[in-house]
């Protein structure tokens, strides 16, 4: 973080705005559609593949092997990746608009 | 005193853990309750919660009894449908990680009506904004009250179901207006890893002794399956009548979303209305399932006491760590309670045959004895215990922080802002203590009506109400400057209204329709339906239209819908009424902190900071 504040033109223009809330919104976007994605598909899998769901993997059915288990951790991992990308794009924007003022 | 305890069958060892828990909460509660000291304590512990403790402080709160019990009993009595919950409920907090806790910390208001009024300038919307409060607050508080009068009818086997509310809600209210949000930060993170260990713990022992999670799902045989697969080691009690059959319980698509189609069909007259009923009771189902789905991932998002949480972080960085760690804190806490539903339904089938405080929603608490019956009666007695204490941590935490939210919406919203504006600090404190005194014994009334409900489902259609009002309003407002306020009240007002209409039509027959079932004789069932002729209208209804029945019970799949659409008309037709500042006020949203723009929106000078 920096200790110097930029100036408020740097950041109060509509296209820091714009380009702000366009990067975090598509980063939250991507990472919302691999859930979305998960989320649409099992129940789908479920209703049109009933039989391949049904097999048995170590006892569990698939489908509740992928619902009741592994779930979890896929969204542990989407989370990890927002968080580390979030954050670096914070970093970044910071950054920009600091070094915008030096210009 | 153990004669005596046994005399009037009371386990020593479950009411001596379960009398801990409640002594250590109590007792945390009024330690910290010397530490609270400012209104900024109260309400959001001074902003000064660090993540590790944010984070476990949410997760306990939020692991409510509906997760401890609920869901165990869920998946006993329905099955693989069942798992939606935890997952969702766990799941749901990737919505709010991705568009909602950053830009709500750094907006930086005390409550979700705080950042009505802030994002739109306008005071009225927070008159509008706290109703939603209490009402997804009292939805949430009756499942938790059912969890604590179904807990003490079992450890205390004579006593009433509605004096275990009475109690339980008398200690926690006690407590809340003790020791406000500060108090119940460390009693909650405490109350995570008691309730991790609960149900962990005797879970590991009890499958090492009866056989494991995969093990009792292997002798449920599938359609596909010819015939039951024998593992070894794994006994099974015969299944009542009542319980549903393997083939449907252990595939998708089973009682929990065809309920509604299978009573149509029961009814049916003739055979071919039977058979279009029988065609359409799977795609009924598919869209049952989705809507489940859309409630609990958006609901997450938008549960008033989880959302105060996010302002007890120092910064919006933190704000977004604290929800990764939420995440994985109740995701590895949400594998184990359908490992007590799978096994319930091999070892306490007779669970099935029972109703209301006596029925699957106690599997937790039931399972762990069966050690006695193997040889090791302390153990046995030991586990159920500690599944005991983390029962009541489930529903003192959740409760806890809903009567905080609530009675802040009181004290902080209609008190401070709205009745008395000039009144001092230590005016608020004492309103404070007064509304939680009030949400208490509305939440104890409410509580003790709804022992015919499940615990799980109840808390689902709290969810479905948050998805349809507040998400939307959060989602909208955070990331389209061209919402309006009329736009942002008519979709909240709309979506969350009508979602809780077709809830309370569904809850309101179900809970005529159960207590129908208490009467054997027939001329004593037609003369309570005469008494209650509207619930019975409704019950018939759902009967002659099950597709109704499916939207009305889990709306999300309308109603949220239905407010974005109507927040997005609205505030196009309405577009010259956009805030002024609207630039100012999304900058503060999206801006990192690091750029200086960080504000408070509670001032020091309204006296609320002092700390």
């Amino acid at each position: 973080m920096s200790e110097s504040s930029p100036t408020p033109e740097a950041i109060h223009s509509d296209a820091f705005l714009a380009r702000l809330m366009r990067d975090q919104l598509k980063l939250s976007i991507a990472c919302a559609l691999c859930f979305a994605v998960a989320l649409v598909a099992l129940p789908l899998l479920n209703y049109y593949q009933p039989a391949f769901m049904a097999q048995r993997v170590f006892g569990f059915t698939l489908t509740w092997l992928i619902l009741g288990v592994l779930f979890f951790p896929f969204v542990w991992i989407i989370s990890y990746v927002f968080i580390k990308r979030s954050i670096a794009l914070e970093d970044a924007e910071a950054k920009a608009a600091q070094d915008g003022l030096t210009k | 005193m153990n004669a005596l305890l046994a005399a009037q069958g009371i386990d020593p060892w479950i009411a001596f853990c379960s009398l801990v828990t409640v002594v250590i909460t109590v007792g945390m509660g009024f330690w910290t309750a010397g530490k609270s000291k400012s209104a900024g304590d109260f309400f959001v512990a001074g902003r000064s919660v660090s993540v590790g403790w944010n984070a476990s402080a949410i997760s306990g709160e939020y692991l409510s009894a509906a997760s401890f019990m609920g869901v165990a009993g869920m998946v006993m009595a329905t099955g693989y449908d069942a798992l939606w919950y935890p997952v969702c409920y766990a799941c749901g907090y990737l919505f709010l990680l991705l568009f909602i806790a950053g830009p709500l910390r750094r907006f930086g208001a005390y409550t979700i009506p705080d950042f009505a009024e802030g994002r739109y300038d306008s005071p009225m919307f927070r008159k509008i904004a706290v109703c939603f409060v209490l009402f997804i607050g009292f939805f949430y508080t009756m499942p938790q009250m059912k969890g604590a009068g179904t807990t003490l009818a079992y450890i205390f086997p004579g006593l009433p179901y509605w004096a275990g509310v009475v109690v339980v809600g008398a200690v926690i209210t006690l407590n809340v207006s003790l020791g406000g949000m500060k108090g119940i930060t460390l009693v909650q993170a405490f109350q995570y890893w008691l309730k991790v260990f609960a149900i962990t713990l005797p879970i590991f022992v009890l499958a090492a002794v009866v056989g494991h999670y995969q093990q009792h799902l292997a002798v449920n045989k599938t359609a596909q399956e010819s015939t039951v697969t024998a593992v070894p080691g794994i006994e099974r009690k015969a299944l009542p009548a009542k319980a549903p059959k393997d083939e449907a319980w252990i595939a998708p698509f089973g009682k929990l979303t065809t309920k509604a189609v299978d009573a149509s069909i029961a009814a049916a007259s003739t055979p071919e209305e039977k058979s279009a009923l029988e065609a359409n009771k799977k795609p009924y189902s598919l869209l049952y399932t989705y809507s489940l789905i859309i409630a609990l991932v958006c609901g997450t998002a938008g549960l008033p006491h989880i959302l105060v949480r996010f302002y007890t972080n120092p910064d919006g960085v933190a704000a977004k760590r604290t929800t990764m760690w939420v995440m994985i804190l109740i995701g590895v806490f949400y594998v184990f309670p359908p490992v007590y539903g799978v096994i319930g339904r091999s070892l306490t089938p007779e669970l099935y045959d029972a109703v209301g405080a006596k029925g699957t929603d106690k599997v937790v608490l039931e399972l762990p004895t069966l050690l006695a019956g193997r040889d090791h009666p302390l153990l046995g007695s030991v586990l159920s215990g500690i599944t005991c204490a983390g029962a009541f941590a489930a529903f003192m935490s959740t409760f806890s922080g809903l009567l905080v939210s609530m009675s802040s919406a009181l004290a902080h919203d209609i008190y401070g802002r709205m009745l008395k504006p000039d009144a001092s600090p230590e005016q608020r404190l004492k309103a404070f203590k007064w509304a939680a005194l009030i949400v208490g014994i509305v939440a104890v009334g409410l509580g003790s009506q709804v022992e015919a409900l499940e615990i799980n489902f109840m808390v689902g259609q709290a969810f479905a109400i948050a998805a349809a009002s507040y998400f939307p309003l959060l989602f909208m407002s955070v990331w389209w400057r061209g919402m309006t306020m009329k736009g942002a009240a008519t979709g909240m007002l709309v979506g969350g209204l009508s979602a809780l209409a077709a809830i309370t039509l569904t809850s309101v027959s179900d809970v005529a329709v159960a207590k129908a079932k208490k009467f054997t004789d027939a001329a004593e069932l037609a003369a309570y339906w005469a008494d209650h002729p509207l619930a019975k209208g409704i019950a018939d209804y759902w009967v002659a239209h099950p597709l109704a029945r499916i939207l009305c019970e889990q709306p999300a799949v309308w109603a949220v819908p239905l407010s974005i659409l109507l927040m997005i008309f609205v505030s196009k037709a309405t577009a010259a009424t956009v805030p002024a500042d609207i630039r100012m006020k999304m900058l503060v949203l999206h801006a990192p902190e690091a750029l200086g723009l960080k504000q408070e929106y509670i001032k020091e000078h309204e006296g609320l900071g002092g700390h």
